[in-house]
């Protein structure tokens, strides 16, 4: 889970990171009071967006008084950017920046270890940084059994190649940068820019947050930061009946169990609709081991109420699951959903059962429902049925 | 022969006493797998009794891993505890000395996999998983949650990041059957890895091809396309999921997710395709393209 910059500096104002004063605003008026709590003077006016690029889109407004304040605010709720509508802005306290510097540490997945980066060349995208100056980037690997210690962030500091007179304060602030990652069981801790104040304090200015959410079960406080109102409407009904569901933009609804299998039959649906009209699966949605009836009905349920589906493939490879259960999941799934099933289903079982299971559907004999011998044989059917469903 | 797994290993069960694992063990014991205790530190000195199609077992319980070693012998470990107890059980499990320690849990947070694996890596063992379904050297051994009746003992190995493309394959293959065949899990970190299955599958003389199953997200796929450039002289035969997953949204496994350009499946086709493996469109159309190369 990504996190909004005001909910990254408030993880480095709990953890001990230096931040400035920096208070989120929904409206103009929250943002005018905001920027008077923060004490009248000069602040930025921020859009909380996750995306970069806000500067030069003129998401980022600087402000002498309330007033003006307000009036950025106005200005900036509702923008878009890169396809990301500002919904709120941090009004953030001021500040005279004399240097501008970069420190991330994030998983790597390749090495199985962390790294970190840094560099005294802070403000513009990493990603341009590594391409154009990259000798300007220092890379330093982190041993997940130490951590960022006083040895390694002294290391870190000395690779970016800090002035002297800063590396020791520079170096700490990396280490509670690090407590922040270690503590929320962050995958990604990002500063750009971290930086030097005119009158010589080292602040994070703009913090990137990533948060793994195996790791909610013990950060019980990480659900509050997600930002619901982004998120898919179909895919937080979904969520919210612990499913696992992806929305995707075709006609083609697709229920599997197991990542890999459903991943896969999203692809073999995509293949499959090259040959009718380039019609493409509509979800992602792995129903896992237990394919009970009311999981397959709610699964339904989710599938059938995003309007663009007309046809749903369900593609079942029976390990531990048997055939024969999620056949009869289907026919009562059906059952329960009532008139509320006008969308055909082609349904492919092979595995555990699978006798048993597809005897039970042909017995069930219901008029949505057909049943084919192979995945791809399925999935053609299934791309047939919405190209026939739209022309 | 076959890979990490053979008809010698003697297993441990990590969780055998709770649902999931009394359910998989009782599958396990009628694969002809050797099991040879469970561990549960609040039920030491007890046993579990299963009753399968050819008779009754009993399984002692054991209160430390370190007991149940010393007192059976074990070399291999499965792990079924929740997500917030499965750093410890897999350090217990290293700190006794078990060399092969396979971890079907789904669900654990990065960071412990991050410190089990570099502690595991330190001293040697090797660790499968997690979020994995293990592996089946069939006719010998089934260690984790693999359905054993699928098919039997053959020529073919396969190594996959998920569990039911791995059943499916198996079960595409069936008439040909596997020396081993292992679900290494769809974490962003994971213990044994293709390269790793790679090796140990081209130095297996049971072995005669190799089927290689990926899916989006880090380089882990790119990464054995050069291996197999270098190293593999037997044939492999590619499958990579997830060509239309969007940017940005994990699909299911936790490691599976597209991040910016990186970790897309077209990359990783045309790096093994650029390796000279062969990569179906479909599972079916992979199991078309092993069949021809082994009958």
């Amino acid at each position: 889970m990504d996190l909004f910059e005001y909910q990254a500096r408030d993880l480095f104002e709990a953890h001990g990171v230096p931040v400035l004063a920096g208070i989120v605003a929904e409206t103009p008026a929250e943002a005018r009071a905001a920027a008077e709590r923060i004490g009248g003077g000069t602040v930025v006016v921020k859009a909380q967006v996750k995306t970069g690029g806000r500067g030069k889109a003129g998401g980022i407004k600087l402000a002498h008084s309330p007033a003006e304040a307000e009036s950025a605010a106005q200005a900036i709720l509702g923008m878009d950017i890169k396809g990301h509508t500002v919904h709120r802005v941090m009004v953030a306290q001021g500040a005279r920046i004399a240097e501008e510097y970069y420190f991330s540490v994030l998983l790597d997945r390749s090495e199985r270890r962390y790294l970190a980066m840094c560099s005294v060349e802070g403000g513009m995208e990493i990603e341009q940084l590594a391409v154009e100056r990259p000798d300007a980037l220092a890379k330093v690997a982190v041993d997940p059994l130490v951590g960022i210690d006083a040895a390694k962030a002294t290391e870190i500091v000395a690779a970016a190649g800090f002035a002297p007179e800063i590396a020791a304060e520079v170096a700490d602030v990396i280490q509670k940068l690090w407590g922040v990652y270690l503590a929320e069981d962050a995958t990604l801790v990002e500063v750009n820019p971290l930086v030097r104040t005119e009158d010589g304090a080292i602040i994070a200015l703009d913090g990137k947050v990533t948060l793994d959410e195996n790791a909610a079960f013990r950060h019980p406080g990480h659900a509050d930061l997600a930002d619901v109102a982004a998120t898919d409407p179909l895919e937080a009904r979904a969520k919210a009946k612990d499913l696992n569901y992806v929305k995707l933009d075709g006609q083609v609804g697709v229920i599997g169990n197991g990542a890999g299998l459903v991943m896969s039959t999203l692809d073999v649906v995509a293949y499959a609709g090259e040959s009718f009209g380039g019609v493409k699966p509509a979800n992602f949605l792995d129903i896992g081991g237990g394919a009970s009836a009311e999981v397959m009905a709610a699964g339904l349920d989710i599938i059938l109420s995003d309007p663009q589906v007309r046809s749903v493939f369900v593609n079942v490879f029976g390990g531990i699951t048997a055939c024969d259960a999620v056949a009869t999941g289907i026919v009562a799934a059906l059952e329960i959903l009532g008139d509320h099933a006008t969308k055909p289903l082609v349904v492919r079982l092979d595995g555990n059962n699978v006798a048993e299971g597809r005897r039970i559907l042909i017995e069930a004999a219901h008029p949505l429902v057909s049943l084919e011998e192979t995945m791809d044989g399925a999935a053609a059917k299934a791309a047939e049925l919405a190209y026939l469903a739209a022309v | 022969m076959a890979i990490f797994l053979t008809e010698k290993s003697r297993v441990i069960v990590q969780g055998m006493t709770g649902s999931e694992g009394r359910k998989h063990t009782a599958r396990m014991l009628a694969a002809g797998t050797a099991i040879v205790g469970g561990v549960n530190p609040r039920k030491a000195g007890t046993r579990v009794e299963f009753a399968l199609a050819d008779g009754a077992r009993s399984i002692p319980v054991f209160g430390t891993v370190t007991d149940a070693v010393a007192a059976t012998g074990a070399d291999v470990s499965v792990i079924f505890v929740p997500p917030a107890f499965a750093k410890d059980a897999v350090i217990e499990a290293v700190d006794a000395g078990v060399p092969l320690i396979v971890i079907i849990t789904e669900g654990i947070p990065v960071a412990d996999t991050a410190l089990f694996f570099n502690y595991a890596q330190a001293k040697g063992v090797r660790l499968i998983g997690p979020n994995c379904p293990g592996l089946i050297s069939p006719g010998k051994s089934n260690v984790g949650i693999t359905p054993a009746d699928i098919t039997g003992p053959g020529k073919i190995g396969l190594v996959s990041k998920s569990g039911t493309l791995t059943y499916q394959m198996m079960y595409e293959l069936r008439d040909l059957g596997f020396s081993t065949a292992i679900g290494i899990g769809g974490d962003p970190i994971i213990g044994t890895t293709h390269i790793d299955a790679l090796a140990a599958f081209q130095a297996d003389p049971e072995t005669e091809a190799i089927v290689m199953i990926g899916e989006i997200g880090g380089d882990a796929e790119e990464r054995a396309a050069t291996f197999i450039k270098e190293h593999v002289t037997k044939p492999v035969v590619g499958y990579v999921a997830g060509f239309t997953a969007p940017e940005g949204k994990t699909m299911g496994h936790a490691g599976a997710i597209v991040s910016g350009t990186s970790g897309t499946a077209k990359a990783k086709k045309e790096a093994l395709e650029a390796a000279g493996v062969k990569v179906g469109k479909t599972p079916s159309e992979t199991a078309a393209l092993i069949r021809a190369i082994v009958s």
